[in-house]
């Protein structure tokens, strides 16, 4: 019996790994930076694509709507960024500012006493880890190498994120960061990622905390309402050394922030808080992976989302505890609050815990806003639109009020004012 | 003048309150006393517009103004004030900028300037201060962490900054010690005048003793079934609800 069987068609996101690929064979000759890193993220997005809902990692954020759209090449002659300039948050800092993945002189101010390279990728993080590491090391064109030495308080860094894809011309970019602290240095980084259009942007960045430093990394995606936020952040923590971070979404069509960070030295801490804020069909995924490679680490995790219309919140947090790594304190704690019916939270804690003297815990809620709590407050005057907004950013406050940096936070909290005020009352 | 008329309301299709008839006159502070389940705490939360209670029939106006028509925040801005038997603890909301918010949103909706952070703060001050409130209430959540004592307190503050037309006191004793109980009542007491009046809900005669009542009703399966001068508070206390109610039936 002669059974001839057709070869499947390819799906989508084969279709838009192909066209990735086929980017990459034509640009590669060209784009500067390390060759090697360029080529063994090709060889791993080659074989792997871009991931599917079938893998576990990726259960909850299908990348299909991504894949339906064609993307280009960001245009050279840039449009007019001035508007999006001003969305910046108003932090008197320097900045370096990145329009389409591509660095911009004009645009942005170098800091003092920081080390900075632009103008190739900056290739720290391990494209293994990752398809959308894979793919970010074979198409990155740009990223900033920002170093500060040991010692050394490096104050306020902004690093800025345009996005502008005319009407009918997706982009796709994928700038490629490497922040590196010698011991004891400290640095307060604060990106900020938005944009107009339809865009994929697919940031990496590494960071490599050294001894006793400390990399405070406050983040806000804001990016263009069709947009694709996928980023990637590997940070490795040495002994007593600390990366804390807060994360805020509140734009993209998609967004997904994933953070891998590794306490590799004893001591070793790391924060991972985040807020997602999402309206309309939203959808906003916060993935972390925490390493606990060394004695007496300890990670601490608050991730807060508020949902409504029809949007969609992912939380995966995966704690991993190495056999060595005794007196491991970790603690995570997911919250959710959904203002519509139509919205919808998947959370996934995991812990794997090969050490036996340790401290881990997890815990997730979901609920809508507290009747009782918002009776109270009508029952002072308060009218129902202000009072609903009280009581979403008394939730989000446990998230955002360990963040220390006064202008980082001020920002932030500009950022959620003007989602509250998009809101239909 | 708070009028409530043949005043009938039901949870979940369960008669509480079967017609009551109550005027409190501008000025005037009446007590509402009864045993557990007569209806006592029904009655403010009708007043007040939470969500759960049926109205099945009568009226309750304020100066006129029909309270039964309005929302809850609407009532508050017409000059009724309840304090919680259990007040609300709100994790994450600043007793200060609750306070101002609610000032402000009753103010605005009164038609009357806003106040400003300091011109809010100080009245704030001495306020708490004249509730023997440690000034540092004001910088804490509301009611997150607060004693059974702090929390009346702060209901009593929140009384004495929004200055009501009518307050109710929804068994603001209980749970308290003798100390803060006349601090409870001192602040009441320093509200009383033209302008001011208060409906007093409490099952023990105890409070009346500090805040000396104008009338005294005795609440009884959803209907008031006596009424008398301050000495009826004493009577309850002598001889029990259950001949009271008897005696009345």
């Amino acid at each position: 019996m002669n059974l001839a069987v057709a070869p499947a068609a390819p799906s989508l996101l084969e279709t838009r790994a192909a066209a990735f690929l086929a980017r990459h064979e034509g640009l590669r000759a060209r784009l500067p930076g390390d060759a090697a890193v360029r080529a063994e993220g090709a060889a791993l997005f080659r074989a792997a694509g871009l991931p599917g809902p079938r893998e576990e990692a990726w259960r909850y954020t299908n990348l299909r709507a991504l894949a339906e759209i064609d993307f280009h090449e960001p245009l050279v002659a840039q449009a007019d960024c001035a508007g999006l300039l001003a969305r910046l948050p108003a932090i008197d800092a320097p900045r370096l500012v990145f329009v389409c993945g591509r660095f911009r002189a004009d645009l942005s101010r170098l800091p003092d006493g920081v080390e900075v390279v632009t103008g190739a990728p900056a290739s720290a993080a391990d494209p293994a880890r990752g398809r959308l590491v894979a793919l970010n090391a074979m198409l990155a064109e740009d990223g900033a190498a920002i170093r500060v030495a040991a010692g050394v308080d490096a104050g306020t860094l902004l690093l800025a994120s345009l996005g502008i894809a005319p009407q009918g011309h997706a982009v796709a970019f994928h700038p490629r960061h490497a922040v590196e602290l010698g011991d004891g240095a400290t640095l307060t980084l604060i990106e900020v990622a938005t944009g107009t259009g339809t865009y994929l942007h697919n940031p990496v960045l590494s960071a490599r905390v050294g001894a006793g430093a400390t990399l405070t990394h406050l983040r806000l995606q804001d990016e263009a309402e069709g947009a694709f936020h996928l980023s990637t952040v590997q940070a490795e923590v040495a002994e007593r050394g600390s990366y804390d971070s807060f994360a805020l979404a509140l734009g993209a069509r998609l967004g997904r922030m994933e953070v891998h960070a590794r306490l590799a030295g004893a001591r070793a801490a790391a924060h991972l808080n985040a807020a997602q804020l999402l309206d309309g069909r939203r959808h906003a995924d916060f993935t972390t992976v925490v390493a606990h490679d060394a004695p007496a680490t300890a990670s601490r995790q608050t991730v807060k989302t508020v949902l409504s219309g029809a949007a969609r919140g992912v939380f995966q947090g995966k704690i991993e505890v190495a056999r060595i790594a005794q007196k491991t304190d970790g603690y995570q704690m997911n919250q959710a609050l959904l203002l519509s019916p139509d919205a919808e939270m998947d959370s996934k804690p995991q812990l794997e815990i090969y050490a036996d003297d340790v401290k881990c815990s997890h815990g997730a809620t979901v609920g809508e806003l507290d009747g009782e709590q918002l009776f109270y407050l009508r029952s002072r005057g308060i009218p129902p639109d202000i009072a609903r907004a009280m009581l979403v950013r008394a939730f989000l406050a446990e998230a955002l009020d360990p963040i220390a940096h006064e202008a980082g936070r001020a920002a932030l909290e500009g950022a959620i004012e003007r989602w509250w005020q998009r809101q239909p009352a | 003048m708070l009028k409530i008329d043949a005043l009938a309301a039901s949870i979940e299709d369960k008669d509480i309150l079967r017609g009551i008839d109550l005027a409190v006159p501008d000025g005037e502070v009446h007590a509402i006393m009864g045993p557990n389940g007569s209806g006592k705490s029904t009655l403010s939360y009708v007043l007040a517009g939470r969500d759960g209670y049926e109205v099945t029939g009568g009226t309750a106006t304020l100066n006129g103004q029909d309270l039964l028509a309005m929302e809850p925040e609407e009532r508050a801005a017409a000059g009724l004030f309840l304090a919680f038997q259990y007040p609300v603890e709100l994790p994450g909301v600043n007793n200060a900028n609750f306070l101002r918010t609610a000032l402000n949103a009753i103010r605005r909706a009164r038609g009357e300037a806003e106040l400003d952070a300091v011109q809010f703060l100080k009245l704030a001050r001495a306020e708490a201060k004249r509730l023997s409130m440690p000034e540092d209430m004001l910088k804490r959540n509301v009611n997150v962490g607060f004693s059974g004592g702090e929390k009346k307190r702060n209901e009593v503050l929140q009384m004495a900054i929004l200055r009501p037309r009518i307050a109710i006191l929804d068994e603001t004793d209980s749970g308290l010690d003798i100390d803060a109980l006349k601090i409870v009542a001192e602040g009441v007491n320093a509200l009383r005048g033209p302008g001011f009046s208060a409906l007093v809900i409490t099952h023990y005669q105890r409070l009346l003793d500090h805040i000396v009542p104008d009338r005294v009703h005795v609440l009884s399966a959803g209907r008031i079934v006596r009424s008398g001068g301050p000495e009826l508070a004493h009577e309850l206390e002598a001889r029990g609800y259950a001949d009271v109610v008897a005696e009345a039936a």
